[in-house]
């Protein structure tokens, strides 16, 4: 076990692409950090730098209090679990878990002891002799997992595992791999860009965009207090409501249509006159019963039934704005009064995207 | 699609592919035939489509002795040279092929490009068109009527080298990370798992070069001069041209039934994983 630390880690490609953009990171020992992002974001450049395969262009990567830029994959003392499984297909499982450490010359008793443990631990002992070809897409995901347990690295790097299984069962993985961690409390870093899986089994989520990093924090801080307008739209489903405003008064923004929505002025930095866009959650969004004449209102035209929740599509200050409402009330009239508790009401700058709120 | 299966349908395809087999197998079977008799009966053309009753004779004297006509090397001399080259090639190629491909896929190294053309090039001079300066080559190297310099030239080519290069570029990348982070280095990645993953590849491969080792003709004619190093396929050429005797027919055509059988023998033994090889599509 140990902590992983990167300093103004970036990627340079041959073409001059920076795919990295100096990165500055800590994962504290036994913590679950999800790096995540869109494709292309390079959060998987940057766990493949973490794990050997891509050359580090520049600043450091250390593992514990050991610098690794130019240590082999091998002796970074990680385990890594690929998209693909990347079992070896002529191995029976046994021999796939037990490869890697026959390679590092563990005795054969240590071996046979920390592959039943972990085939144990995942469910796969009745497997141990099949080829990974008779296994299907769940077993081979936990065969490659267990191939990451036995080696008892100081940190496991999964590179979006639980893309190529079904939705049902990518929800049982997720689960069984937090369970798992808290097992183990073995540091880990999880690639996804899946906000989900980011949500449910981090304790720490780093948000990446263009090479660089959004915000990091924990799941409930991400969703609660975005620090852009990016990572806004990026973390919720169905992403939040943003529309341009001016700041009327302290507390008070005023929208496009001169109707007006407060803010919590304790904790958001902004002045009267300025610019902003404004976000509401489409879940902190209620409708109002008695509403004045300043109370924006939805006109809404189209409703999505998800079961425990109704959505409702349409325009708020003639911007495209969607109402999340349980769903066991009866759809309110096609115009409402909406609003929304100040301390759910989030202001970024237009220009930089960055949120106005303090500290 | 539902066929309507009438009498003809049914028998008809089946007719025609009896007939195409008895095309194809008659004269085989009056090759195994004309061996049976002695060469008088041959000859005349009294030979029935019975077996005779000379076969062992014929063998024995064949393998052991030879004919008595301008190649008086013991067929099984010749049959000792043909499956040593045809064996020396098969294996040879597919040694320097492996690890040329693998060089080549998986290593960046300055060059890598022009290396492959260089390799790919060769594929337009076969040995018959460079018999020359090869052949120069061979006698200037003293390789003349050996082993080396019947199978070297026949090593060198390209055929085997991009059909394991596109078998690689198959194999997933992350296979090779996941090595990496085994502590697996090249070689024994190569070993453990870039071998077995290409045992079917390696199996096709083989069936193919030996046939085409086992058929060599210009080469070995040319190579080979003294009669203890001739290939079975040369030895029967010679047997058939006969300046001033009568061509011993029965021990040309036991000759011709024995040059049929280890080609035939590596196909039927290797047959399952050949397919495989040219089929395959599972990692």
């Amino acid at each position: 076990m140990a902590s992983v630390i990167l300093d103004k880690v970036k990627k340079v490609y041959a073409g001059g692409v920076e795919a990295v953009k100096g990165i500055t990171l800590t994962i504290p020992n036994g913590n679950f950090t999800v790096l995540l992002g869109p494709s292309g974001c390079g959060k998987s450049t940057l766990l493949r730098m973490i794990a050997g395969l891509e050359h580090i262009s520049s600043g450091t990567i250390a593992i514990g209090d050991r610098t690794v830029n130019d240590v082999e994959p091998a002796e970074r003392d990680i385990a890594m679990v690929f998209q693909n499984y990347a079992l070896y297909p002529h191995m029976s499982v046994y021999d796939n878990m037990a490869y890697g450490l026959r390679n590092r010359k563990t005795p054969q008793a240590e071996i046979e002891r920390r592959v039943a443990e972990a085939a144990r631990m995942l469910a796969i002992e009745p497997y141990l002799q099949r080829k990974p070809r008779a296994l299907s897409g769940g077993q081979r995901q936990r065969v490659a997992m267990g191939r990451a347990i036995v080696r008892e690295p100081a940190a496991f790097l999964f590179d979006e595992p639980l893309s190529n299984l079904d939705a049902k069962l990518r929800v049982q993985m997720r689960l069984e791999i937090r369970k798992l961690h808290n097992r183990l409390k073995a540091t880990s870093i999880f690639v996804t860009h899946d906000q989900v899986e980011a949500m449910t089994l981090a304790d720490q989520v780093v948000v990446m965009n263009g090479g660089q990093i959004e915000q990091t924090g924990t799941p409930l801080e991400i969703y609660r207090r975005p620090a852009s307008k990016f990572v806004a739209t990026f973390i919720g489903s169905p992403a939040m409501n943003l529309f341009s405003g001016t700041v009327a008064a302290p507390g008070q923004v005023a929208l496009a249509d001169g109707t007006k929505l407060a803010f919590d002025a304790a904790s958001i930095d902004a002045k009267p006159g300025m610019k902003v866009d404004v976000g509401v959650r489409p879940e902190d969004a209620k409708a109002e019963t008695g509403g004045s004449r300043e109370t924006p209102v939805l006109k809404w035209d189209v409703t999505e039934e998800l079961g425990a929740t109704r959505l409702l599509h349409g325009t708020l200050a003639g911007e495209p704005f969607v109402l999340a409402m349980p769903a066991d009330v009866t759809s309110p009239a096609k115009e409402l009064a909406v609003g929304a508790v100040a301390g759910a009401v989030h202001l970024f700058d237009p220009g930089t995207g960055r949120s106005l709120r303090r500290g | 699609m539902v066929e309507r299966q009438t009498f003809v349908s049914r028998y008809l395809p089946h007719a025609v592919l009896l007939a195409g087999v008895a095309i194809v197998a008659f004269p085989v079977y009056l090759a195994l035939l004309a061996s049976t008799y002695d060469a008088a009966s041959v000859q005349n053309g009294q030979m029935s489509l019975l077996p005779g009753g000379r076969m062992a004779e014929n063998y024995t004297r064949l393998i052991f002795t030879g004919t008595s006509s301008s190649t008086r090397e013991p067929v099984g001399t010749m049959l000792i040279n043909s499956f040593v080259m045809a064996m020396a090639i098969s294996l040879g190629k597919i040694a320097i092929s492996l690890i040329s491909a693998y060089a080549i896929v998986f290593f960046r190294f300055p060059f890598r490009m022009a290396a492959f053309w260089l390799i790919f090039i060769t594929l337009m001079l076969p040995v018959e068109v460079r018999i020359y300066p090869t052949y120069k080559i061979v006698a200037d190297l003293r390789l003349l009527d050996t082993y080396t310099g019947l199978t070297l030239p026949l090593i060198a080519s390209a055929t085997a080298t991009l059909l394991f290069r596109q078998f690689f570029m198959t194999v997933p990348e992350e296979l090779v990370e996941a090595s990496k982070i085994d502590g697996a280095g090249p070689f024994k990645f190569f070993v453990d798992t870039l071998l077995p993953l290409s045992v079917t590849t390696i199996a096709a491969l083989f069936v193919i070069q030996f046939i085409y080792g086992w058929n060599q003709y210009l080469w070995p004619l040319l190579i080979t001069t003294r009669d203890n190093m001739q290939t079975i396929v040369i030895g029967i050429k010679k047997m058939i041209v006969t300046q001033d005797a009568l061509t011993e027919w029965q021990l040309a055509m036991a000759t011709a039934v024995l040059a049929l059988l280890p080609p035939v023998f590596v196909v039927v033994v290797m047959q399952k994983l050949f397919v495989k090889g040219l089929v395959e599509t599972e990692k």
